[in-house]
Parts: C-alpha cells; structure tokens; sequence
C-alpha cells in the first residue's frame, strides 16, 4: 500500500469509528437538540470517511464497503481516542473536542498537501469539523463552568482521555500538537478545568493493535454484512 | 429545453424551494457525441440527499430525451453557503428559511424570515438537515430554520 493510500485509510478509519460511536447516541442523548446535533456529526464523519475509504481502496481494487465491513480489528488504523465507549455525555463531548480540533488541523494542513484528492477531500472536511469543534468547546465551557456535578464529571472526562490524545500526533502530524494544545488549553480555560499532565501515552492504533471496545464495536457495525455478504439499502 | 436548462431546474430533495442550481451544488453540463454529463458537489461530505439528486437529474434529463446521461460529483471548489445565488437567498427567505450570512460580510443578526424581527436566538446548531439549524424568533414567537453558515 502506498503512503498516501495508508494515509487516506487512517483518516477514513478515524472519521468512521467517530461516526459509529457518536450514532450510538441516537435517541439517548440529554436532549432532542443534542440527539439531533450528535447524529448530524456523525454523517458528516461518515461522509467524509467514505470519500477517504474509496480513494484508500482504489489501488488495491476495493470499496468504501469492503474496508468498513470486511476488515477485522487489526486490520484498522484509527487512534485509539476515537474507539474508546462513549462513557457519559461528558466523555462524549471530550472526545469530540479532542478529535475535532485535531481533524480540522490535520484537514487544514492536507489542503495544502501536494496531494491533489486528499486535498480536495480535507478541503471539504475542513469546514464540517470546524463546526463539530465549535459544538464541542461550547459544550465544554458549558458543562465545566456550570454546576458542581458537571464540572466534576467534565473534569473526569477529560483527565481519562488526556492519555490518548498523544497517539493522534504521531509521524507527520507531530508538528500539529502545539497548535492543538494552544486551543484546547483555551477552551479548557475558559471551562474552568485543569488541563491534566502529560504522562502515560497508550498507541498501537496506527498499527492495528487496539482495544477490545473496537471488537465489540466492529462486531455491531459488521454484522449485517457479514451475514448477508454484498447487501446494500 | 438545453441539457443545461433541464438540469438546472432540478429541485433540491431537502430545499424543494430551490433548484439545485440556485444552491449552488450544479456545477457544470456537458454534451458530447450524444452523452450528457452533470457534475454536482455535495454540500456536506455525508449529505444524503445526494443519491436522490443525482436520480432526480437522470430522470428529468431522460424525459426530455436524452438518454445517455452521467451524472459525476466534484468535490472542488468546495461548496460554502456562499454559493447560493441571490435568488436562491431570496425563495429561501420567502420560504421561512433565513439564509445564511456571506462569510465574507460581517452579521451581527439574523432577522426572522417571517417578520423580520432582529430579535432572534439560536435554539440549535443543528437541525433537520445536515444544512440547517433551528432557531426562534422572539419577536412573533415563532421557530424557524436557517441555512448554517460554512
């Protein structure tokens, strides 16, 4: 596979297994405008994973459907950040912060990549996941500058999560941590929470080892594909 | 009626008030050695609507007569709000859709589509297309949805 195939499954797997955990929020989340605006993410992630997905598989004669749904867990590039259980609301928002800055950044660089279809997808993404960042940091500064409980539980979110945050700048992306940090640290800020410690920092995404909450998740998004091979809508 | 023109009236499946042209996802027709070919951007990635076009532009093309019709997606330039024509802004409007503001021009409100009143507040930023959030007027009391901005 070529770097630029292995890149674009990368960003394919991250926006997908973004997409599957957030649509598990439909019809559970805190409220029906929330419902509405975790769904709306998720096909915008979805969206943009097909387009990455199709090109990843072009050269090896591929689909979008036949990497999403005929892979198995270590064969999947996503960060682990994007894999881990929704938990409670708080954790959803935290990872979708993390996640959505980085993405935008990472769209924002591959725009200008000598790359001319990534480019063109990223250009599109760029845009959809400055929108998921804003949703994000508002949700934050809203549930840590808000009632004890809240703030408790948003500073618990994002103290589990720092950890995996790291593995999204390894190799090329290196560069785009600072950035990142700047505008999180902001957010964080202004959410009245502590930004935690830089210390223990789990990998293995990139290679395909991950952790067992991808299995289960593969096992629910996989299913009907693989009991009824081929099927389409 | 030209390949283009039948093209260009396709209605929008989310947005029926306005033509695909008008949102400003129509981006070029061709005719060659008797093929028709369409190409449109999506304005989301994951934009659902976008089989139902490209259907809808295959069937109104076959019933003017031509029969060899491609429909391809580009996804260059990107496709913003701004790409919605003035009169496209207009039937949104006309609609109870407030359009989107330009990127470029500075808002500082969003004026209900029904009475006008500045005095308007975001509900969510999220509605019941990938392309629109809900808001309410405080004005005429009234909820309404508008064209996110991107």
């Amino acid at each position: 596979m070529s770097d630029t195939a292995a890149l674009a499954l990368q960003l394919g797997d991250d926006a997908l297994i973004a997409a599957q955990r957030l649509a598990e929020w439909c019809s559970r989340a805190p409220e029906m405008e929330e419902d509405i605006a975790l769904a709306n993410i998720a096909l915008d992630q979805l969206g943009a994973a097909r387009l990455f997905l199709t090109y990843a598989g072009e050269a090896a004669n591929r689909t979008e459907d036949d990497l999403a749904y005929l892979r198995d867990d270590r064969e999947f590039r996503n960060a682990l950040l994007v894999e881990l259980d929704n938990g409670d609301f708080a954790v959803t928002i935290g990872k979708l912060l993390f996640l959505a800055v980085f993405q935008r950044l990472r769209y924002e660089s591959l725009a200008k990549g000598p790359d001319r279809r990534l480019a063109e997808i990223a250009a599109k993404a760029r845009t959809e996941s400055a929108y998921h960042a804003e949703h994000a940091a508002l949700w934050t500064v809203r549930l840590g500058d808000g009632t004890d409980e809240s703030h408790r539980r948003m500073q618990a979110a994002v103290d589990a999560l720092w950890p995996y945050t790291h593995e999204l700048f390894e190799g090329d992306a290196a560069d785009l941590r600072r950035p990142w940090l700047a505008e999180i640290e902001r957010t964080l800020g202004e959410a009245t929470l502590t930004r935690p410690a830089d210390g223990w920092a789990p990998s293995g995404g990139r290679v395909g080892v991950h952790t067992e909450e991808l299995s289960k998740l593969l096992a629910e998004m996989q299913v009907l594909h693989r009991a009824h091979p081929g099927a389409t809508w | 009626m030209s390949a283009r023109a039948t093209a260009a009236a396709v209605r929008d499946p989310e947005l029926p008030v306005v033509t695909i042209e008008e949102l400003g996802i129509l981006r070029d027709v061709t005719e060659r050695d008797g093929r028709v070919t369409v190409t449109i951007t999506p304005t989301y990635s994951g934009c659902p609507a976008m089989d139902v076009i490209r259907a809808d532009i295959t069937a109104a093309l076959h019933a003017d007569g031509y029969r060899d019709v491609e429909v391809a997606t580009s996804l260059a330039e990107p496709w913003t709000t701004d790409w919605i024509t003035p009169a496209g802004q207009a039937k949104l409007q006309r609609a109870g859709i407030a359009p989107p503001a330009k990127k470029t021009v500075l808002t500082l409100t969003v004026r209900c589509p029904r009475c006008g009143s500045p005095d308007t507040q975001e509900l969510s930023r999220f509605g019941a297309t990938a392309c629109k959030a809900l808001w309410r007027c405080r004005a005429c009391r009234e909820p309404f949805e508008r064209v996110k901005a991107i």
